[in-house]
């Protein structure tokens, strides 16, 4: 039973003449780390929206096919009840704060204070995320005097501590500094472990090939191709759809040294190195 | 000559809460890069530089002069800063008057400004939006119009706050165009990076930043060899240089060329 499914989705904003999303279709497993890439405007944001249902519910426009998350059929419910399921981290952590809170801590509870969690499970879950993104001793800062990966953080954690089925995050790490990018993805790779599943559009291609068990490719609306890291970064024109491969894939390549267990390209620092290890 | 001499450089928002620890530095012609964790004071020192914050203690000298002799204004003209979210930088209501602003306000007459801002609008490829309002593009593209609206002020200095951020394959490359470009020009380029492939490959110096203080400084390849300094500073060698160091190879590489012909002559060999 997959826990997302897409069938034939069509999108296209109010006052458009082009689709923004054509007829993408399909479907993830429960506890999956899917990788969304694609260049900028190629509709890696429109469809993190559509499975969480801003789109269609607050951006109106028009829209043909079927989204499915966790059962519910998005466009038949409001954005209120698929945000039960379904958790959504902005690419732009400002347009995320709820400019209400007057601290990191109050500004992470909100979402839990909407839920009705029960207040010594709301202070646990809070105490989890603040440790997880490393923002403990910012959680008396007010959210708008922090710097933007501080933003960034929490606003990935306000998310989390929701525990949503289904947590879509859009470029999530794109101010964080090196290490507390290569901690979100270790965060979100143990939350698969317990049966979270997670979308992730990343310019990051290194840390996907990584972390991510499959990659969508997305141009210009269209699904160009939905596989493995290993499958997806092998692909020859990559550069057609303003993608660059791995940094190990590029190295394999122009070598012409392939994984041994895949007998595709490496798509990982580790791979590429015990494979040219074995031949030096 | 374009430098920047910083002496002794302390600031904090809020007295007894310090974010930055006497800084001494000597920014010159070459590209630079400063790299360090969130929240370790890059923004803050680079708004010190402009004269948008004023140092709490010690000094920042632009052609000889205290920044706090010069109004903001004044500064302006000779130095751009790109700020990190484009959102707060951004408020006109479409591309072109919103590029042309900052050169209208350093007095540049209007034909002047629409020259530069359409010539900068090129560079980012965005000269068919000039019309269209900031705020129905991409956020990837509001920041490609944030930076052509420095850009078009001709400054001497320019400064990037994170400036691959959102951006593409396509987007930074272009961004790598502009930077070498501005260098050409014999312009000071300081740019706040995370993107730590993007500083080994383009920038001659890197400065590492920590809570505050400057814990490594040099040319690009001594620094990102120092993998204890970047690891204490929340960062991470560049993916060359991590296949280099796993197996082995002796000296430093910083990009895809050198390291696949150090491989190449190995394995023949």
């Amino acid at each position: 039973m997959s826990i997302i499914q897409v069938e034939g989705l069509k999108y296209k904003y109010p006052d458009t003449d082009q689709l923004a999303l054509d007829d993408i279709s399909f479907e993830v497993k429960q506890g999956e780390f899917i990788g969304l890439i694609g260049r900028n405007t190629a509709g890696k944001s429109t469809l993190c929206f559509a499975l969480s249902g801003l789109v269609p519910h607050f951006f109106n426009g028009g829209y043909g096919g079927k989204v499915f998350v966790n059962g519910l059929e998005v466009r038949q419910h409001e954005v209120g009840d698929i945000a039960a399921h379904v958790g959504l981290v902005f690419e732009n952590p400002f347009s995320q704060m709820t400019a209400s809170k007057y601290t990191v801590f109050e500004e992470i509870a909100f979402g839990l204070e909407n839920m009705g969690v029960e207040r010594n499970e709301m202070i646990t879950r809070m105490d989890e995320s603040l440790d997880l993104l490393d923002i403990t001793s910012i959680k008396d800062k007010h959210p708008f005097d922090l710097s933007g990966g501080q933003m960034q953080r929490v606003a990935i954690a306000s998310v989390i501590a929701m525990k949503p089925k289904i947590l879509i995050l859009d470029e999530p790490t794109s101010q964080l500094d090196p290490q507390g990018s290569e901690e979100v993805f270790k965060v979100v790779e143990n939350l698969t472990k317990e049966g979270i599943t997670i979308i992730m559009a990343e310019h990051k291609i290194d840390k996907l090939a990584e972390y991510a068990d499959k990659v969508a490719l997305i141009d210009h609306g269209k699904l160009i191709d939905f596989d493995t890291p290993a499958k997806v970064f092998s692909r020859d024109d990559l550069p057609d759809y303003g993608i660059t491969a791995p940094t190990a894939t590029r190295i394999g390549k122009a070598l012409g040294i392939k994984d041994s267990k895949t007998d595709l390209f490496p798509v990982t620092i580790k791979a590429i190195s015990r494979e040219i290890g074995d031949k030096l | 000559m374009n430098t920047i001499q910083v002496n002794n450089l302390h600031f904090s928002y809020t007295p007894g809460s310090s974010v930055l620890n006497g800084i001494d530095l000597e920014l010159d012609q070459q590209t630079t890069a400063i790299v360090g964790q969130n929240g370790a004071g890059k923004s803050t020192f680079v708004k010190l530089l402009k004269g948008l914050l004023y140092p709490t203690k010690g000094e920042i000298l632009f052609k000889g002069k205290n920044t706090r002799d010069y109004t903001a204004a004044s500064l302006a003209k000779d130095i751009g800063l790109v700020f990190q979210n484009p959102n707060d930088q951004i408020f006109k209501n479409n591309v072109i008057s919103e590029v042309m602003f900052g050169p209208l306000n350093i007095g540049q007459d209007d034909q002047e400004a629409r020259h530069n801002a359409i010539s900068a609008l090129k560079k980012v490829q965005l000269d068919d939006k000039l019309d269209t309002n900031p705020y129905d593009l991409s956020l990837s593209e509001r920041k490609m119009i944030s930076i052509a609206s420095i850009l078009a002020m001709n400054t001497n200095i320019v400064i990037f706050d994170e400036p691959t951020m959102g951006q593409d394959f396509a987007g930074k490359e272009k961004l790598k165009e502009i930077i070498w470009d501005l260098r050409d020009q014999g312009k000071l380029i300081i740019c706040i990076l995370h993107d730590m492939d993007f500083a080994a490959e383009v920038f001659e110096r890197t400065i590492v930043f920590n809570q505050g203080n400057v814990l490594a400084d040099g040319p690009s390849r001594e620094v990102f060899k120092q993998k204890n300094i970047l690891q204490q500073a929340h960062l991470e060698q560049p993916s060359i240089t991590q296949i280099a160091n796993e197996l082995g190879l002796d000296g430093n590489y910083l990009t895809d060329e050198e390291l696949i012909q150090a491989l190449k002559e190995k394995m023949t060999s």
